[in-house]
């Protein structure tokens, strides 16, 4: 709310992050229509995923993480309502119960002095080897986006390191059947 | 094999069989497979537009004045970017537009191939809805779908890009009523939709004391049903009513509850009962920045109801009361059945005092304008042409600036769907493609659109197709050879340095009339005026008549960007107030 070059300047709430679920029908350009909308209404976008996740129905899940007040929020799920593929909008961060992960990739440079400590650190945090040719070494981390966080800022003061992150997808945790 | 048809012939089928009588366009390469099958047949008229953005604003006319679909034929490339302009001003004044654009064959797309366009990404934020069929088979059920999504909920316009390929291959053509359309593509509310909050509604207007009801373009979307639901609940409840520019006609003006247009060049006494109100029912109405002035200070003291189809327009930009979602005529029927059902009586003590108090500031006459010497006011001209006009069947259609405030100002409207203007995105060049529309959809009625002389430069060579369709469309200029609303602001705001807003050079616009073997007619005084008007509503042809007004006369009353309702500014005193120039500056 409070968009229009009218406002006054007084915040109505405080500025929070939410995890959005997106059920779309996949077919072509339906992702530029849901990160158009966000462009074009000069929302935030912090991450943002895609997958289809029903074969026979053809329904892609986009799980959007963004920034806002609560007023923008909801200002943002009618919006996408409005997006004539869209089926539903899910605020988990409303739904009380969710869970989200995520998976970083993480290139690690290893050397002798420093090897020790790095294969301790990833232990600690369950980091899984997945790639080991040619002494390059390649850890998968998975879990929240806190975890993930801590680990790369902990590695990161080890040795260098790259790094590519998928973005949170959540689920609400409620059960579907007490709903319906 | 034997059923099956081109996509081209596909095209016209779906066009014939969802009733459309008339189509708006320009041909070009990428259509021409179209445009051969639309003439072999002889059910579907087309008009041949001069320039595609004529195209779309003359569907958009030809919708708004007859509740039916536009539909625009246009090419790729050029064809469809001249159509973005008409295309946004439709999705924001919500009119049903179904835009059919043709595309270089699949093989070439992605290729920068000559008048390729990326058009379905161009018009993705000023569509409703666009497609890019691939497959010939499924043609006939994107055009079913489409028309369905421009009509549906909030209306709006919806593309269907055309490859040539699809458009000379063959396919099968499914019908209409073998479509299913999903419903989480479609807005359909269940039938007790709503229901516990109009009784609230219903319930707070019973007991509000300085009630007043805020009409928008949603009830005339609604259909013409929904006017008289509007006038009768209102009626009922013995209400003041305001309506927004795009509201015009819902109530007449000659009702003894209207107080007329609200907002920026609204009337005082509408913007003062909307602040002072207790109880505010918004039906169809978006409290768009034109309307509501300064946020912070918009109605303070009252509780609001909101009925809208489009729930995005909920607590947008000011926060209501009482929301509720739905098509206003079966809201506003459900309404009247609770007011009779528990039998609710407003205070009319109360509401008396409520009317003695609008009473008084009618009395300030926030239209007032000194009309001495012998040069016309271009109020004065917009009276008379609703005096010389009120009897006939009239649509009135507007260009974008002064004139359309002054139109909107004294041009009276009795009934929906006769006042045509572009209020949202505020298109120059809107009114007289629309004008021609209205005239395609209307033959025997008098359509005049009121213009500017800036503005109507912006489209003038659509005279040239209202000549070759024998259209009789009325274009009243009202020349003072400045871009009067930019001149206005300038002097308020930008303390009269008048920035290339003064038209230098323009054309005799008799002469241009006669260049297009239309008419041409001019007044340049008060005893002229007359006159000119009843010669061009008598003309047979197109008319243009010019009619010079005073240079320097400004629109009011006024509310300043950054004001409240409270806040109007009147002819009076037009003098700079700087401290709110200063703010106001920055706005829009």
């Amino acid at each position: 709310m409070n968009k229009s070059v009218y406002a006054s300047p007084d915040q109505v709430s405080e500025t929070k992050r939410h995890i959005l679920t997106v059920l779309v029908d996949n077919e072509p350009g339906v992702l530029a229509r849901v990160i158009g909308m966000f462009s074009g209404r000069g929302y935030n976008i912090d991450s943002l995923n895609v997958a289809e996740v029903s074969n026979d129905e053809n329904i892609s899940r986009i799980t959007i993480v963004t920034h806002g007040t609560s007023e923008v929020v909801s200002q943002i799920e009618k919006q996408l309502l409005r997006i004539v593929p869209v089926h539903s909008v899910t605020n988990l961060d409303q739904e009380g119960n969710s869970v989200e992960a995520e998976v970083a990739l993480v290139y690690i440079y290893i050397s002798e002095t420093n090897k020790k400590k790095v294969y301790q650190l990833c232990d600690l945090y369950r980091a899984r080897k997945i790639e080991n040719e040619n002494n390059t070494t390649i850890f998968e981390i998975a879990g929240a986006s806190e975890r993930v966080n801590r680990f790369i800022k902990e590695i990161n003061e080890i040795t260098k390191v790259e790094i590519v992150r998928s973005g949170p997808v959540a689920i609400s945790s409620i059960q579907k059947n007490e709903e319906e | 094999m034997n059923n099956e048809i081109t996509g081209a012939e596909i095209v016209l089928k779906s066009l014939a069989e969802q009733g459309v009588e008339v189509v708006f366009g320009y041909p070009g390469g990428a259509v021409l497979p179209i445009y051969d099958t639309l003439f072999k047949q002889n059910s579907i008229k087309h008009v041949l537009v001069r320039q595609e953005g004529g195209a779309i604003h003359a569907a958009e006319g030809y919708a708004r004045s007859t509740g039916k679909t536009g539909v625009v034929l246009v090419t790729s490339g050029p064809g469809a970017t001249n159509v973005v302009t008409g295309l946004t001003d439709a999705m924001m004044d919500s009119v049903p537009i179904v835009c059919i654009t043709g595309q270089v064959p699949q093989h070439l797309i992605g290729s920068d191939a000559f008048q390729e366009c990326d058009t379905t990404g161009i018009t993705r934020p000023c569509t409703k809805h666009n497609y890019l069929v691939k497959d010939v088979n499924k043609l006939s059920s994107v055009f079913h779908e489409a028309f369905t999504i421009a009509q549906n909920g909030r209306p709006g316009p919806v593309l269907i890009d055309i490859p040539k390929d699809v458009q000379f291959a063959s396919g099968t053509y499914e019908e209409k009523n073998k479509i299913i359309i999903p419903s989480h593509r479609l807005f359909e509310p269940s039938p007790d939709f709503e229901k516990n909050k109009i009784e609230e509604a219903v319930e707070l207007i019973s007991k509000a004391k300085k009630p007043i009801f805020y009409i928008g373009g949603g009830c005339i979307n609604s259909g013409p049903k929904a006017s008289t639901l509007v006038r009768e609940f209102i009626n009922m409840v013995g209400s003041p009513v305001t309506m927004t520019l795009m509201g015009l006609g819902v109530v007449g003006s000659s009702d003894k509850n209207s107080l007329g247009m609200l907002g920026m060049h609204g009337m005082y006494e509408a913007n003062m009962a909307m602040h002072e109100c207790d109880v505010m029912i918004n039906i169809g109405a978006r409290f768009d920045d034109r309307v509501t002035g300064r946020l912070d200070a918009f109605s303070p003291n009252s509780k609001k109801i909101h009925i809208d189809i489009d729930e995005s327009n909920i607590n947008k930009t000011i926060n209501v009361d009482v929301p509720i979602i739905g098509d206003v005529k079966q809201v506003v029927e459900k309404m009247i059945t609770v007011w009779k059902e528990k039998k609710f009586q407003i205070d009319d003590k109360a509401l008396k005092l409520w009317w003695d108090k609008i009473n008084k500031w009618k009395q300030v006459d926030c239209l007032n304008y000194n009309n001495e010497g012998k040069q016309i006011k271009p109020q004065y001209a917009v009276q008379r042409l609703y005096e010389l006009t009120k009897n006939t069947k009239t649509f009135i259609t507007t260009e974008v600036g002064q004139h359309q405030m002054w139109a909107a100002q004294f041009y009276k409207f009795e009934e929906p769907n006769r006042w045509l203007t572009s209020g949202g995105l505020g298109t120059m060049g809107y009114g007289f493609p629309a004008a021609i529309g209205a005239q395609v959809g209307h033959p025997d009625a008098l359509v005049v659109d009121i213009a500017g002389d800036a503005s109507i430069l912006m489209n003038i060579q659509e005279m040239s197709t209202a000549v070759q369709y024998r259209l009789p469309v009325k274009i009243f200029i009202l020349n003072n050879e400045y871009m009067g609303m930019v001149r206005q602001w300038q002097e308020l705001l930008h303390g009269g340095r008048y920035s290339e807003s003064y038209t230098d050079s323009l054309p005799d616009f008799v002469k241009l009339a006669e260049s297009y073997k239309a008419v041409g007619l001019r007044a340049k005084t008060n005893d002229e005026l007359d006159d000119v008007i009843t010669q061009m509503i008598e003309t047979k042809n197109t008319v243009i008549a010019d009619i010079w007004v005073t240079k320097e006369e400004n629109c009011f009353p006024m509310i300043q960007s950054g004001s409240a309702h409270n806040e109007m500014m009147l002819s009076k005193d037009q003098k700079q107030d700087k401290k709110s120039a200063e703010k106001g500056k920055i706005l829009v």
